[in-house]
């Protein structure tokens, strides 16, 4: 058995000629942060529906805990607990807390056939779990559409861990927040790890990942450039790493020596 | 550790925050969708009431008539409600109508059928039909304003061409006979609580005809269709996981497919049930006129969408209410009759529908926009 959550091992992904993702390989234990980092066109949404079930892969294995998978459908994923939480975060903005939370999984009672939707136990678990987390939703029946951004990416992460997630893979959480809204989802993520979970989060900014992260993967034009321990590596080197790092210290040199000239 | 205290001081910030942001009793209140058209009807009640409060309409007789035109106009309105909340739009309603119409008599004039067997196979039709509109729909991703556009035309042109074909004609008349004995055909036709208004009648509460029998003479069946799918709708809606999966198939259809929610399945099934409205319809109003009409139906489906734009149904989806459709249909056909006891000339009818869907809609507008950008 090994002491892994998910393994997924040289994964490649074609599409006719182009190859998305090349040999890319990364592992989650049990209660780590593992980033994903990348610039956009890096191969991050390739690889998260690789990992989600979504896309199967050309080449490479997936391991969940120990034992070889295929994904079949990210319905399939799902019920071996690799829960995808997308930017669009699956929310419906005109439901209520209560009816997102559960959509597509509603809590039932009364007899066989003539179930009906438990509404009040749905509402004392929703008020609960967002409470948890630090939401007060004192009406459940309010709509999502009048929550913030970071309270809506909270509540769906929230959704997947109540449904039995082992492994959390969340695109982009903070790319639409601002500070404060990010900081709050980034603790929270912190806290949900602390729990045991293995999260994946994949991501664009080195200032939001380098403080929570444990690991971290950089991804650049599909081919992974290689996981590094938080220790083994400073955030000004995964910031280079990134496509467009190079790009970046080209242009301070450049500003170094207009500065030069200038001062002449 | 530092990192939980942390979270426990954020907790405090948030939910001071939170408190902060709340909304106000009157924008929950507002929030219902069903709202306007509660207090439209109010409306439209106070306003006859005043102009029309002497002159019958609001007799036993007068109301049983102006109910039956809204509760006909319901049943449809009604599960019309159901399918704009779950995204989509059925313009065939209609032409369905005529077509159950005709499902109903053809057997049973010319084929010798009885009157139950017809009507179950004019509802075999009708889910068959409902299933082709939503499978459609489904399958090919385009608009169901289309391809229900394209089902009105078929429909109706199918409708009039197998009847003349048929019969020669485009009426089909001579069921009246048929209805008497008939094991179902009361379920639509009959007039229900004649007791009570003969009761009422023998009191003298209410007019009476020359031979002593009451000018209305029950409450009709179309009146207790109408309230009963009215309950069911709401019971689905509010109360079962498939309202749930209305609402998310309506609201956002790519969220609700992540999330396990059967998009497809809810999206036929709402077809389905938009062509058996209609078929109730139609049995309602051939079993009350005793015949068949080719025509029938014509421009129902623009009309049952207005009373569930005015019940509170966003055109794109997600939000709306079945009680909602249901005044919806109460507004209209109130006005529609009450317009005949007032000196305003009835000419003036549609005028009014379309100004009041127009409300409706910029009203609805507001109310979604405060539901989903209230950050």
């Amino acid at each position: 058995m090994s002491n892994y959550l998910v393994e997924f091992n040289n994964i490649s992904k074609f599409f006719g000629k182009v190859i998305a993702l090349k040999d890319v390989t990364m592992k989650l234990k049990k209660g780590e942060i593992m980033c994903l980092l990348g610039d956009n066109g890096a191969g991050k949404s390739t690889l998260i529906k690789t990992l989600s079930g979504v896309h199967k892969p050309d080449e490479g294995e997936i391991i969940v805990e120990g034992k070889k998978t295929i994904f079949a459908s990210p319905k399939d994923a799902l019920d071996m607990g690799i829960a995808t939480v997308y930017q669009d975060l699956a929310l419906v903005s005109l439901m209520s807390v209560t009816r997102n939370f559960f959509m597509g999984r509603e809590p039932q009672k009364g007899l066989p056939g003539l179930k009906t939707f438990d509404i009040d136990k749905a509402n004392e678990i929703a008020s609960e779990r967002m409470g948890q987390i630090g939401i007060d939703v004192r009406d459940p029946s309010q709509a999502v559409g009048t929550m913030s951004g970071g309270e809506r990416q909270c509540l769906a992460i929230s959704r997947a861990i109540y449904f039995g997630a082992k492994v959390l893979i969340l695109d982009e959480p903070t790319s639409a927040l601002g500070v404060h809204q990010a900081s709050v989802v980034l603790k929270y993520i912190v806290k949900a790890a602390s729990q045991g979970l293995g999260v994946i989060l994949i991501t664009h900014n080195v200032h939001h990942a380098y403080p929570v992260g444990n690991r971290f993967t950089v991804l650049n034009r599909g081919k992974s450039l290689g996981t590094y321990s938080k220790k083994d590596i400073s955030r000004e080197k995964l910031l280079s790493m990134m496509a467009g790092g190079e790009e970046l210290s080209k242009l301070e040199v450049e500003l170094k020596e207009m500065d030069r000239i200038s001062k002449i | 550790m530092s990192i939980k205290s942390k979270s426990i001081e954020t907790k405090k910030k948030i939910s001071k925050d939170e408190r902060l942001k709340r909304i106000s009793r009157f924008r929950i209140l507002l929030n219902r969708p069903e709202l306007g058209a509660l207090g439209g009807s109010i409306l439209v009640f106070i306003f006859f009431g005043l102009v029309a409060g002497d002159t019958g309409m609001f007799s036993a007789y007068g109301m049983m008539n102006f109910l039956e035109v809204s509760a006909n106009l319901g049943i449809i309105a009604i599960a019309a409600a159901m399918l704009m909340i779950g995204g989509e739009f059925d313009l065939s309603i209609g032409s369905m109508i005529g077509f159950a119409g005709i499902c109903i008599a053809i057997p049973a004039i010319y084929w010798g059928w009885p009157l139950w067997m017809s009507i179950i196979f004019a509802f075999s039709m009708a889910v068959l039909v409902g299933y082709f509109n939503g499978i459609l729909v489904v399958r090919t991703g385009l608009p169901s304003f289309i391809v229900t556009l394209a089902m009105l035309f078929i429909l109706r042109g199918a409708t009039l061409a197998i009847t003349r074909l048929i019969t020669g004609r485009t009426q089909v008349p001579g069921l009246r006979v048929l209805i008497e004995n008939d094991p179902i055909a009361w379920i639509f036709a009959a007039d229900t609580f004649k007791w009570l208004f003969t009761w009422l009648g023998s009191m003298g509460l209410i007019a009476l005809r020359q031979d002593g029998t009451p000018l209305a003479t029950g409450v009709p069946a179309s009146v207790l269709w109408w309230i009963g799918l009215t309950i069911l709708a709401t019971w689905i809606l509010m109360k079962t996981r498939y309202g749930n999966w209305i609402f998310a198939s309506g609201g956002d259809k790519h969220g609700a497919r992540n999330v396990g929610v059967p998009v497809d399945r809810v999206k036929i099934g709402l077809f389905i049930g938009t062509a058996v409205a209609s078929t109730i319809f139609a049995c309602v109003q051939v079993l009350d006129a005793g015949s068949a009409d080719t025509m029938r139906g014509t421009l129902k489906e623009l009309e049952a969408i207005a009373a569930a734009v005015v019940g509170g149904c966003l055109l794109t989806g997600g939000y709306g209410s079945a009680i909602g459709a249901a005044f919806g249909a109460l507004i209209f056909g109130t006005v529609s009759m009450g317009i005949f006891y007032t000196d305003v000339d009835t000419d003036w009818f549609k005028v009014f529908l379309g100004g009041m869907m127009l409300i409706a809609v910029i009203f609805n507008n507001y109310i979604r926009r405060k539901v989903t950008e209230n950050k």
